[in-house]
């Protein structure tokens, strides 16, 4: 397709017939995502998870909520429009539809309406704010480029991936086990790192402070290029929390994966960075002098990043050196290289905004699927579906015109199938239904319906003693 | 209106006195004039005093003895009996001073806890226990049987912090872990879905949780009662005083450039070599060099250079030119247009904690020494001044290892010190441009 039919196609691009149904250039352009936002984004489902049961027939349903979350829109050409509202998922879908944005993000719930933000500041008062957001979690794998060497910046391959598959299995199971939080939605972000959204009632209703109380929890890594030392690990145990990711995760991804994947040991350059972590100079100098001279000489088949780190381990974790208190060096290499590097200021605070799953990345082209906690190291960010691999899928299956008739029932409410169904989009919207969005609204309906039957017994209560 | 004294519950076992307040009310009591504002700024110079403790990040024991010798120093009153009235009238006193803005009762709330977290932690502990049963809090003790099936992970958390292991009559409570934020930011209890086992010496925490909580409410309260009525009722006898006191601790303004007017796009990086200090050169020789900063950065670096003077359009096409090349404008342009927070001071970027890829934070506070020596050596300080520097730092003293770095770049003395980094830009060119001055 030429550059001019590109800007002028919008509305028959991909109807052109048969022969060319499947002639999808790759890439990004706005007649693409209008299609996208047309035929393909879960609008009802994503709505649906931000009423948080509020939308039903209760009593006691908010039926303000939804409509003082702030939804924020990158168009095209980086013009950006902040405190969007919308009451009713039709007025959201037409607005995405219309103004076709490049990215959406999700803010806070606010105190009243963003939108009309203004005309409540003039009473003063500050009644504009934040009351609600979920706890959000930003991984970015250019957070790593010292401990990778496969790619820098905003590149991923399958080598350095497992960095991000640590990173929800140790945020996933502490958010569970330690924090009690049940309803957590983990999606990639479409380029280079995950988002993770916490949505317990009781994660949203958290404040600044205890949000960056959760933070710290999870932070281990600490200092940058400007400092000195990045892993520190005092005491003479490692917290419950440490101890569990050591053993469940990290350990294994280091020595099964990363190690030889990112041949951590293999190069003088490299397997100094890491002698730089151990404060001993007797331990260092006989571990390079024994690599130093080991020039391959045993020619084994073994992996030498392998051979290097058992010979490492040995030396610190001899008798000798465990008195010294070096054993913990150990520990603290693994952490260095593995340990989740979370973007702190993004999970601090409530107004911080974050990109909608099921957005579709500008640069890559891909959509921000979901990711199964339970599965995700099976997650691969390179097959992840394309806006033009999808649009070509759709092509196929547009011709066919036999969905009319097809609706799918969720939580008693009818909605007609968008056309996703037959794209590889399918699974993710199928498990964002399935392990998310249906657990979460039966939780919001029972929460709503104990709040009421509490504030029921409670005036019960009080005209009996009145 | 209850009054709030040191003898409580008078049971006759209660032999348990403490002269902590907790200030739940205001006390009905007559205060002469000149002790209203005396009594206030001798609080202050607890507080202050308290702050600056935290910004050189004493440890938790240090602050103990810090926070028992300023109130020593300054709350002591010729009759030892009044020394509790003065407590309380002072803290209402400052109340009326930092309640009006959102910047002054951030401050008022994180010293006040600070204060009375570091004065609760010197009680003895059945004066602890009875000050935690005045706030009612609802908190029974971990049972037998549950406590033998965490025992295990209670000891390992106890070790972690290098304390011995609980015994058997050990108590601890079982609380949600949203009431004891600092214990889980530095991982001090074991959580368990939700829940914290928070040890007999970790109540502090939960009883600092409710006193911040409930004055942070008073202070929103006290606001609404000084804008609707106080004020006008006392135009001309409280107010003057109120509002006199307030700038006494947090000094300037830094938000709206002053002196120098404003600073056009083509000087500033002249500006940045001469006259930014190392926090913000950094920042500024990072973003130049990287095209990029992370979020933590922009703030310092963007409110830094809003109060210096740089014009909107000009900031707006600084950050758009250096951003386009990586991430695009878009994320600059949500947070600059934020137009209601104020430049950091010192304190604040001294108390921050950046991360991976971070470049925000006090150089003097954040960087090794190694790093701090090559960065001072780029700014042109000698080898000898840079021990000195070297050893304000070594301990804690970075705003003053800050204002040796500006008198050797200057070659002129800073008898204030540097107390903001919009100071230090402002000092910096009323010397430079009284030496062009002098020379033209």
């Amino acid at each position: 397709m030429t550059k001019e039919e590109a800007e002028n196609g919008r509305d028959d691009m991909i109807i052109d017939g048969p022969e060319q149904a499947n002639a999808v250039p790759d890439g990004f352009n706005a007649n693409y995502l209008r299609i996208y936002y047309g035929k393909l984004f879960p609008h009802a489902d994503i709505f649906k998870w931000l009423s948080y049961g509020n939308d039903g027939k209760h009593p006691a349903c908010d039926k303000s909520y939804v409509g003082r979350r702030e939804f924020s829109f990158t168009l095209e050409n980086d013009i950006y429009i902040r405190f969007q509202s919308f009451n009713s998922v039709s007025e959201m879908e037409n607005s995405i539809k219309e103004k076709c944005p490049f990215k959406i993000d999700i803010g806070p719930v606010y105190s009243v309406d963003p939108a009309k933000r203004h005309a409540y500041a003039q009473s003063g008062d500050n009644v504009f704010t934040p009351v609600e957001r979920e706890l959000i979690f930003d991984i970015d794998i250019t957070d790593y480029d010292d401990v990778r060497y496969c790619c820098t910046g905003a590149d991923v391959c399958l080598e350095c991936w497992p960095l991000m598959t640590i990173a929800i299995k140790v945020i996933d199971t502490a958010l569970r086990d330690d924090f009690g939080f049940n309803h957590i939605l983990w999606a990639y972000s479409g380029r280079r790192g995950v988002h993770c959204w916490v949505c317990d009632g009781k994660a949203r209703r958290l404040t600044n402070e205890q949000r960056a109380a959760i933070a710290d929890y999870f932070r281990v890594y600490k200092g940058n290029e400007n400092s000195n030392k990045k892993v520190s690990l005092p005491g003479l145990v490692l917290h419950p929390f440490l101890a569990r990711s050591y053993t469940e995760v990290l350990k294994g991804f280091f020595e099964g994966k990363l190690l030889s994947n990112q041949n951590l040991l293999s190069s003088e350059e490299r397997y100094e960075k890491i002698l730089d972590m151990i404060p001993d100079a007797s331990v260092t100098s006989e571990l390079r002098g024994r690599w130093q001279d080991n020039k391959r000489s045993s020619m084994s088949k073994d992996d030498i990043n392998i051979v290097r780190w058992e010979q490492l381990k040995q030396v610190l974790q001899s008798g000798k050196q465990k008195a010294q208190g070096l054993r913990r060096c150990v520990e603290e290499i693994v952490f260095s290289y593995t340990y989740p590097r979370l973007d702190m200021e993004v999970s601090k605070h409530m107004n911080h905004l974050l990109k909608a799953p099921f957005c579709v990345h500008p640069k890559t082209g891909r959509v921000c699927v979901p990711i199964d906690p339970n599965n995700c190291d099976e997650f691969d960010p390179t097959t992840v579906p394309t806006l033009s691999q999808l649009l070509e899928e759709l092509n196929k299956g547009g011709l066919r015109q036999d969905a009319e008739n097809g609706m799918f029932i969720l939580c008693n409410v009818i909605y007609p199938y968008d056309g996703w169904d037959r794209t590889s989009l399918a699974e993710s919207i199928a498990f964002f239904r399935s392990s998310f969005l249906q657990p979460l609204l039966k939780s919001c309906k029972e929460e709503i319906e104990s709040s009421y039957n509490t504030k029921l017994q409670q005036s019960k209560n009080n005209t009996l003693s009145w | 209106m209850q009054v709030v004294r040191s003898h409580r519950k008078s049971s006759p076992s209660d032999v348990v006195v403490s002269t902590l307040p907790l200030y739940r009310s205001a006390p009905p009591l007559e205060v002469r004039l000149e002790d209203f504002e005396l009594f206030a700024l001798d609080r202050l110079r607890v507080l202050k005093g308290i702050s600056d403790g935290l910004s050189r990040g004493r440890k938790p024991e240090e602050m103990e003895k810090l926070a028992m010798d300023l109130l020593k120093a300054n709350m002591r009153h010729p009759q030892a009996t009044e020394e509790v009235n003065k407590d309380i009238i002072s803290h209402f006193v400052l109340r009326l001073v930092y309640c009006r803005t959102e910047e002054l009762r951030k401050w008022f709330l994180s010293t006040e806890t600070a204060l009375f977290r570091y004065r609760f932690r010197s009680e003895s502990s059945e004066a602890q226990r009875a000050l935690m049963s005045e706030f009612n809090l609802p908190y029974k003790a971990v049972s037998n049987a549950e406590f033998e099936s965490v025992k295990e992970k209670l000891g390992q958390v106890a070790r972690s912090m290098g304390q011995s292991l609980p015994t058997a009559d050990a108590v601890y409570y079982k609380v949600p872990f949203e009431e004891v934020p600092d214990l889980v930011a530095a991982r001090r209890v074991f959580l368990l879905k939700g829940h914290a086992y928070v040890a007999m010496s970790q109540v502090v925490s939960l009883v600092v949780t409710q006193f911040r909580s409930h004055l942070s409410k008073a202070l929103i309260l006290t606001n609404r009662k000084w804008t609707s009525t106080i004020r006008d009722q006392e135009k001309d006898r409280l107010a003057p005083i109120v509002e006199a006191l307030s700038s006494s601790y947090l000094g300037p303004d830094y938000s709206q450039p002053k002196e120098f007017g404003e600073i056009s796009l083509k000087d500033i990086d002249q500006i940045a070599r001469t006259s930014f200090p190392l926090c913000m050169r950094h920042l500024f020789e990072k973003l130049r060099e990287e095209h990029h900063l992370k979020h933590g950065g922009r703030m310092q670096l963007g409110l830094f250079l809003k109060g210096v003077g740089l014009k909107l359009d000009d900031a707006l096409a600084f950050w758009k030119a250096e951003f386009a090349q990586k991430v695009g404008a878009e994320r600059f342009d949500k947070e600059y247009a934020y137009n209601d927070y104020t430049p950091y001071s010192c304190q604040k970027i001294i108390s921050s904690t950046p991360g991976v890829g971070d470049h925000h934070g006090c150089p003097y506070r954040h960087f090794s020494e190694e790093n701090l020596r090559a960065a001072l050596a780029r700014m042109g300080v000698s080898s000898r001044t840079m021990e000195d520097v070297l050893d304000k730092v070594r301990n804690r003293h970075y705003q003053l290892a800050c204002t040796l770095t500006f008198e050797a770049v200057h070659g002129s003395p800073c008898d204030t010190g540097i107390n903001h980094p919009n100071q230090y830009f402002i000092d910096s060119q009323k010397i430079l441009q009284s030496k062009n001055g002098s020379v033209a």
